[in-house]
């Protein structure tokens, strides 16, 4: 095996590599995704990949499904070079992938999931529904886990639901199963479910590379671990040999581009304040918020932490107004926020940046003016008809104010690159005048540099007067953009840090309260 | 986790002339189809230029055009409305019946018989609550617009019926009963021009600002763009949603008097399959079914190329057979022009 230079730690040859990914790069317009990476998995053991969103996880999983293409570079499979085109030329390879988002169709049921597009078939055209549930109840048996394949998907639980994935994997004889982040949606009981389906598989010679941000649960799981960062590869070590620590450092890096830049103006008085917030799980016991409260003062730039399903999106979501049988106060620069209606919150000064840009955010078919406008439109009447002056003012006026690079503000908004597409979302929020901005992963899926821009004008409104509400998945992000740091699990408010108090170790400690795993049992 | 995928894609320089005249005949085809349509006609055929015929096909294509622009706003949000040609039926019939009829209060047992204009707000009224209805069922009990429009379709129909039972409502010219005015509605001119085409044009400088102009029209296109987008950037999806299936039933009623005054009688099975009609005409217009792209003004262009090519074969002795036939290809091409146009336009983008 060829031993890159940038690996920290010769790793044992005893394993056998059943999968090598040879100085693979991938280019996208303005971004490198991955670069030279050369990534080892070992044959029966559990592969972990970790590192920060934007990290280049995904999309070397992609590539090793055959959803993307490498720009350059080489898989080898058992030392034979292959180039799967698409998921089903990987399938042939026995090479398998289970999104985060379960790939299932909920009104057909457990055997007709499993054999979707791979149908049992007499002649060719018939399909043999009682031999296809035969083979998935062994199947289901193998994995311990006796669920009757007439069942329909919609019936069973998230974690049920992640099982047929892997008997879905299974029947198509896959011998490299990927697995991205499978426990982000699973309750405790459930995690603990699939580790034994884990170790199953591994017993039974199949080869897993699991993603995770969890990182105490893949320091039990794994066997291997592979660091990325911006692109690279930065470390590959037996999960054995590392710690904890060993971890972060590897996938943050030593040295952080930006520096947190202190507030230049004093905090002003209290913008907003959060009383015992409160929303039930829509079905069963629990809670997707338990009793947050909190405050904002003018010209603070609030981050919050957490992992998937803390409850990030879910308070910015009440706050707004979306789920009206949520409980709890919202007090807006003194006065009780009074009805529950997304309108009504916005005319308080409330206003949410979406984080899904293309589903939440724009109108695809709506040029970058009527994007901006859309939320308030009606500053722009005059007596009973828009008026084109006061629309294209007030466009220009933010166009410049963003610096969005846009040659014409009546081309669709589509035309835009992610960076300038999020100022037009931004741009939108401003125009209705808002107090406290909610911004929801604000720098999702836009280059470096875009990011940066964003976090100055960030700083700029809160300069304003404003008060500012951010959620990051990136630890990076929170700590050199947030004056004061929140972190969530789930559901709840776990820790609050200042600015300065703040680390890296101790905010991914405070997310994972709640997520201890019960210890394996060897 | 994503990587930016979309990142980076620049602003787009399509200043390129071709294109831009590429684009433009695209987006004018509809008008050009109806100018090369007319042109044709005129030329070959006889009595097409007539001053009577002209007249007529002005009558049929207003009906089309005015229940198109109510069709235009369900569309515009992604919906669809089944039901105006059974609302166009229904509002005859009641006009039909408080002319014929008059209303009978029990209470002071008496009959009121009302004149014109009292009349026409009534009958209004009353295509716009089957179509308030319709809004209900949509945005308050989530029923699919096919689905709520579909029994609508049905119910209102059976409303119709149950009028008169079955039977016409005629002779709104007799002198004795009720309101003469009524009867001029369909007979009358202005300019030399019916009114129903009056009517019609008033209805489209109004719907065209309504969608142009106004915050409503913006968030019927945000709604039927992304239905999300617009809910977070505080558009009242649902009133909206409902609105436009209120302006459906003003259309369709505004339908059904026309063709009861033209006719001088209302008759229950009247409005059968003018929805396909209608919808037929937005689409001719560049309007898509997903919602979020179109235009008013398409639609009355698609209604005029409806109604011309109808006109024109039927004078050129064209089997109706055959004019159905053609009707269906005419609509299938022209979805075909949308989606390559869309193709293009995607490309040019990137």
């Amino acid at each position: 095996m060829i031993a890159a230079a940038q690996i920290e730690k010769q790793v044992d040859t005893t394993p056998e590599v059943i999968l090598y990914t040879e100085q693979i790069s991938k280019i996208y317009p303005g971004t490198v995704a991955l670069d030279k990476v050369n990534f080892h998995v070992y044959q029966g053991k559990v592969n972990v990949l970790v590192g920060e969103n934007g990290a280049g996880k995904s999309t070397l999983m992609k590539i090793l499904a055959g959803v993307e293409r490498p720009t350059e570079g080489r898989l080898l499979l058992e030392e034979q070079a292959i180039a799967p085109h698409n998921p089903r030329e990987a399938e042939e390879l026995g090479i398998g992938i289970i999104y985060q988002e379960l790939n299932l169709f909920p009104n057909l049921n457990i055997a007709e999931n499993i054999y979707m597009a791979h149908e049992i078939t007499q002649g060719n055209a018939v399909i043999r529904h009682k031999e296809q549930e035969k083979r998935a109840a062994e199947l289901l048996s193998r994995l311990e886990q006796p669920i009757d394949p007439k069942t329909p998907v919609a019936n069973l639980r998230i974690g049920q639901q992640q099982i047929v994935e892997i008997a879905k994997a299974l029947a198509l004889n896959t011998r490299i199963l990927i697995m991205d982040e499978p426990t982000s949606a699973l309750s405790n009981a459930e995690v603990e479910v699939l580790v034994r389906v884990i170790e199953q598989l591994k017993a039974n010679g199949v080869t897993i590379i699991y993603i995770s941000h969890k990182l105490e649960e893949l320091m039990q799981i794994g066997d291997y671990i592979t660091v990325l960062r911006d692109g690279h590869l930065v470390a590959e070590s037996p999960m054995s040999e590392v710690s904890l620590p060993w971890i972060i450092e590897r996938m943050v890096g030593r040295e952080t581009t930006a520096t947190y830049q202190p507030p230049k103006h004093e905090m002003g008085e209290e913008l907003l304040r959060v009383d015992g917030l409160t929303l039930p799980r829509p079905a069963g016991a629990g809670y997707l918020l338990e009793n947050v409260s909190f405050s904002l003062r003018a010209g603070e730039i609030l981050g919050i932490d957490g992992l998937m399903g803390a409850g990030r999106t879910e308070l910015f979501e009440c706050l707004m107004g979306l789920h009206p049988h949520a409980k709890g106060e919202i007090w807006l620069a003194g006065n009780k926020a009074k009805g529950s209606s997304l309108d009504q919150r916005i005319k308080h000064g409330l206003m949410l940046i979406p984080e899904d840009r293309q589903r939440e955010g724009l109108v695809a078919d709506l040029s970058v003016a009527q994007n901006m406008l859309l939320a308030s439109l009606k500053k722009y009447m005059r007596v009973i008809y828009l008026s084109k002056r006061k629309e294209r003012d007030n466009v220009t006026r933010l166009v410049r104010e963003l610096a969005i690079k846009v040659s014409n503000i009546d081309f669709p908004v589509s035309s835009l690159s992610g960076g300038n597409q999020q100022k037009v979302v931004v741009g939108k929020a401003l125009l209705t005048g808002p107090k406290v901005l909610l911004m929801d992963e604000p720098t999702r899926g836009i280059d470096v540099g875009a990011k940066e821009e964003i976090f100055m004008i960030m700083r700029q409104l809160a300069a304003r007067g404003l008060g500012i509400i951010f959620v990051s998945t990136e630890l990076k992000e929170i700590l050199t953009a947030a004056d004061r740091i929140l972190v969530m699990s789930k559901g709840r408010i776990t820790k609050e840090f200042l600015h300065d108090e703040a680390t890296q170790q101790a905010l991914v400690e405070a997310s994972a309260i709640g997520h201890e795993l019960v210890r394996k049992e060897v | 986790m994503d990587m930016p995928i979309s990142a980076g894609s620049g602003v787009v320089d399509r200043s390129k002339k071709n294109i831009t005249i590429r684009r433009l005949l695209l987006q004018l085809r509809a008008f050009i189809a109806l100018i090369i349509l007319f042109t044709f006609f005129a030329a070959y055929s006889d009595g097409f230029l007539n001053e009577n015929n002209l007249i007529i096909l002005t009558k049929q294509v207003a009906i089309n055009a005015i229940l198109g622009i109510g069709m235009t706003f369900v569309i515009l949000t992604s919906g669809i409305d089944l039901s105006v040609g059974s609302i166009v039926g229904l509002c005859g019939m009641v006009a039909g019946a408080l002319i014929s009829q008059g209303l009978r209060i029990q209470a002071l047992d008496a009959v009121v018989y009302f004149t014109f204009w009292p009349l026409v707000v009534i009958v209004l009224i009353v295509g716009m609550i089957i179509g308030l209805v319709n809004g209900i069922l949509i945005t308050r009990f989530n029923v699919a617009p096919f689905i709520a429009t579909l029994g609508t379709l049905y119910i209102a129909r059976g409303l119709a019926m149950l009028m008169n039972n079955g039977a016409t409502f005629t002779n709104f010219a007799d002198p004795k009963l009720g309101e003469p005015a009524f009867v001029k509605l369909g007979s009358e001119k202005l300019l030399a021009l019916p009114y129903s085409i009056w009517i019609m044009a008033v209805m489209g400088v109004i719907a065209v600002f309504l969608t142009m102009k106004t915050p409503f029209g913006r968030q019927i296109f945000a709604i039927g763009g992304n239905k999300r987008a617009a809910q977070l950037s505080g558009v009242r999806v649902k009133s909206v949603t409902m609105l436009t299936y209120v302006i459906s039933g003003l259309c369709s009623g505004m339908v059904g008097l026309i063709i009861a005054s033209q006719l001088r009688a209302s008759h229950p099975a009247t409005g059968e399959g003018y929805e396909l009609n209608a919808i037929a005409a937005v689409v001719l217009g560049g309007t898509s079914l997903s919602g979020g792209r179109g235009a008013i003004g398409g639609t009355i262009i698609g209604a005029f190329v409806i109604g011309v090519l109808n006109n024109g074969m039927t004078l050129e002795n064209v089997s109706s057979f055959w004019q159905q036939v053609i009707t269906g290809i005419v609509i299938i091409l022209a979805v075909i022009i949308d989606q390559v146009q869309q193709r293009l336009q995607e490309r040019n983008m990137v």
